[in-house]
């Protein structure tokens, strides 16, 4: 399920140094979670996003190992510590190989 | 070809332990998942933050927050599902807090597990009732 797939990030534009910054995402996936059958009783094959991490300037902030218990549309609200300026990287990995990016840069005054 | 009573009878027996060997054998349990988890290391009582609503009308997306100061990582089951494991939060270098919130889905009422393992470690865990008027796991 390569289709439709929207990350949305939500990431200040600005902070001081060595602030916590809360960070939300949320990412457009239907997350079948291979327990649902259709109307003629087959089961839907398993097709959900599976890891998701947050990195700035290439140190990790939150690694999430995902099963199917996680809803429709995988949202995470976290905190990360903005050292300097820098960019973050949001990653999703789905089961089917596609990987989804997300770029945002912060700015420290 | 003839059964005398007592071969029958443990013919019985050996089929009904093949039935119910291959369902515990996939089916992990959360203590086998915690114990997987530890490393079978001794778990303490509290220590996490799980909130978790008391009531979810729809299972299908229940929020829920977990934390613990100094975790390095924490993993959440719930217990009553198809499958137990939901999420495991892994915090790195830069991470603000120990803290992170998501949705899950629930197929019904049930306890909801968080288990962290700290910098130092050591583990702690904590359960939370969360009572499901609609199932979230399709039908």
């Amino acid at each position: 399920m390569a289709e439709n797939v929207k990350p949305r990030v939500r990431v200040p534009r600005s902070a001081s140094a060595g602030e916590v910054a809360t960070i939300k995402t949320l990412i457009s996936h239907k997350m079948e979670s291979g327990q649902r059958k259709d109307s003629e009783g087959n089961t839907i094959p398993r097709s959900i996003i599976n890891r998701f991490t947050c990195d700035f300037n290439g140190q990790n902030v939150i690694d999430v190992t995902m099963e199917p218990a996680i809803s429709t549309n995988p949202y995470f609200e976290f905190e990360a510590t903005i050292p300097e300026t820098g960019e973050f990287t949001f990653t999703w990995y789905d089961d089917d190989g596609s990987v989804y990016e997300d770029v945002q840069s912060v700015e420290v005054s | 070809m003839d059964f005398t009573r007592r071969e029958t009878l443990a013919l019985g027996a050996g089929a009904a332990a093949l039935t119910v060997l291959p369902a515990s054998a996939f089916a992990a349990t959360v203590d086998e998942l915690i114990a997987e988890f530890t490393g079978g290391a001794d778990v303490a009582d509290g220590g996490v933050t799980l909130n978790a609503p008391e009531i979810a009308e729809n299972g299908n997306t229940v929020p829920i927050e977990v934390a613990a100061d100094g975790a390095a990582s924490i993993m959440v089951l719930a217990a009553g599902n198809p499958t137990p494991p939901v999420a495991t939060f892994h915090f790195g270098p830069l991470a603000g807090a120990s803290r992170a919130s998501t949705r899950i889905r629930l197929a019904g009422t049930q306890d909801v597990v968080a288990v962290a393992k700290m910098a130092d470690g050591s583990f702690a865990r904590t359960s939370k009732e969360v009572k499901v008027t609609i199932g979230g796991c399709g039908g």
